[in-house]
């Protein structure tokens, strides 16, 4: 019976306390460092594209929610500095389980998974995020090393390790 | 032509009553989930509208659109009439709970709406018609178990009729303590304005002790909770009517875990919803037959002050404001509960039905006997056990 008064007094207790619910989306509750959310294609400082259309990460993803085509770059106008870039680049946001695999395989570190997670979609067709969705601005989104790579006591290997 | 008219204001009465009766337990519901977060330290629906004010409205066009799934083969008739016969006495048991005292509509609709009570009506067997409504409700469930053709659902629905008819009878015999508790003057009590033979027109001595509004009346000096037995009987009342209701912690019968959803587990959409409807607003009824008992009713300080003074639309809201705060103390306690204690295993569910809430309430029906031709003849302590000639 006394077990039972405990227990009553417990619950009261909560109702004078201030719930531990964080009310989204008026609250958003921040997200850590290597948070996995929508992948972004990043660049160089100098604007120049990082992605050299190897598909290294269209393999290495479990989801096979990545697809790459790749073009030889315009000589007179480089996107990128390898001989070739990813003319079409697409991620099935459907297919894709947020792994971060293809962050791992990247060798140039182009694609970086971000912490933006609202990607609300009408229907199936407008969950193919294409290029131009993931490709950060020419002023921004320098992408450094991977934070695991960033705790490595060498320097990593080329062509990672081109900062121009 | 008085009749015709008398027959048209209970016709609208009725409505009216039905309709706040509907919207309570829609807002019974809003109620009972943001309180139960609230208990459980987290946030309970608040957006649909301002603090989650429309979500009843949500919920019911939620039901409404949801698909009838009827079973290939469930018995169609009985099936159908399940949820009815549920709904029925669930709505029923409202006729004789008296909300509060009385109105005056004499400005409105001339001399002969001075006196308005706000109760449909007054039966002088009030309290056998409620516990008689009550069992009437076992059909529905039993019904609606044995019809979907599901043998979870059947064993369910037999639960659950074992489960109601067992607390019955606790229940019945704390309503009799009450009643035992009604003294029965040869006059209104002092105190006890206003009275029932100013609100129904009939003489004091014709209303018996089973009567609502007599029962309300005569917790004009203490309220019946007070009363050494009527407390233990409130405990058993309150016991037995969460069993009745099928409530936390004894709604083992209906709850999702067990029995994947006893005798309602074929029902969808408006039939389901009846049933949900059914189960709250009985809560409600009894709730407010605890409350007319046991917590005096539309009783509170002030309410006859009003009255005398020449108020009596105002001592008509007090005493339902009293009323409705007495209300949502009991459905508090109710909801509090449920958040609180775990269920209980059907065979100690029946256990506390028969073997200790049984012979303490034929105890205390025994005590108060007693005790009323104890206190009556020797005339000490006149109205402890009532019985006040």
């Amino acid at each position: 019976m006394l077990d039972l008064i405990k227990g009553m007094r417990t619950t009261v207790k909560y109702l004078f306390q201030r719930p531990v619910t964080i009310t989204y989306p008026e609250v958003k509750r921040p997200v850590r460092k290597r948070f996995r959310g929508k992948h972004e294609l990043k660049r160089y400082a100098d604007g120049k594209e990082r992605c050299i259309g190897c598909s290294l990460c269209a393999a290495a993803c479990p989801a096979d929610a990545i697809y790459v085509e790749p073009a030889p770059v315009d000589p007179d106008n480089p996107q990128g500095y390898g001989e070739r870039y990813a003319a079409k680049y697409e991620i099935n946001m459907l297919r894709c389980i947020y792994c971060g695999y293809c962050e791992d395989a990247c060798p140039t570190n182009a694609i970086v998974l971000e912490h933006e997670y609202e990607l609300s979609f009408y229907d199936r067709k407008s969950a193919v995020f294409t290029k131009e969705m993931l490709l950060v601005p020419p002023d921004k989104g320098h992408g450094e090393p991977p934070p695991i790579l960033q705790q490595l006591n060498r320097p990593p290997n080329p062509p990672a390790q081109m900062e121009l | 032509m008085d009749l015709w008219i008398r027959l048209v204001t209970l016709l609208i009465v009725a409505f009216i009553l039905f309709f706040a009766a509907a919207t309570a337990f829609a807002y019974l519901t809003l109620f009972e989930r943001r309180l139960l977060a609230r208990l459980q330290n987290r946030v309970g629906p608040n957006r649909a509208g301002p603090g989650g004010f429309l979500q009843p409205l949500a919920d019911a066009v939620k039901l409404f659109f949801k698909e009838e799934i009827v079973p290939a083969q469930a018995d169609r008739a009985v099936y159908v009439l399940a949820p009815a016969l549920a709904m029925i006495p669930a709505v029923l048991l409202f006729a004789v709970i008296p909300f509060g005292a009385y109105l005056d509509l004499s400005f409105v609709l001339g001399e002969q709406a001075s006196v308005v009570p706000l109760q449909f009506t007054d039966l002088n067997v009030g309290i056998l018609f409620l516990i008689a409504v009550t069992s009437i409700g076992v059909y529905g469930i039993t019904l609606g178990g044995w019809s979907s053709n599901n043998k979870y659902s059947m064993m369910g629905g037999i639960r659950s009729a074992a489960q109601l008819i067992s607390y019955e009878l606790a229940l019945g015999l704390s309503i009799l303590v009450a009643v035992m508790l009604t003294s029965q003057p040869a006059t209104t009590p002092a105190g006890a304005y206003p009275s029932c033979e100013l609100m129904w027109g009939r003489p004091a001595e014709a209303f018996s002790a089973l009567s609502t509004c007599r029962i309300v009346e005569s917790q004009a000096g203490w309220w019946n909770i007070f009363k050494p037995t009527g407390f233990f009987a409130f405990c058993v009342f309150w016991l037995a009517s969460t069993a009745e209701v099928v409530r936390a912690p004894f709604d083992l019968v209906e709850a999702e875990q067990e029995l994947v959803g006893g005798y309602n587990t074929e029902y969808s959409s408006m039939k389901f919803a009846l049933f949900f409807m059914a189960e709250y607003m009985k809560l409600i009824a009894i709730s407010a037959i605890g409350v007319t008992l046991f917590l005096g009713g539309w009783r509170g300080p002030g309410v006859d002050m009003l009255y005398a003074a020449g108020y009596p639309n105002l001592g008509a809201l007090a005493s339902l404001g009293y009323f409705l705060l007495k209300l949502v103390f009991f459905l508090f306690l109710s909801v509090w509960v449920r958040a609180t204690l775990p269920r209980f295993k059907y065979n100690q569910l029946m256990d506390l039905g028969w073997k200790p809430l049984l012979p303490i309430s034929l105890a205390l029906v025994a005590i108060t006997a007693v005790g009323a031709v104890i206190t009556t003849q020797t005339g000490v302590l006149p109205g402890l056990f009532g019985a006040v000639r």
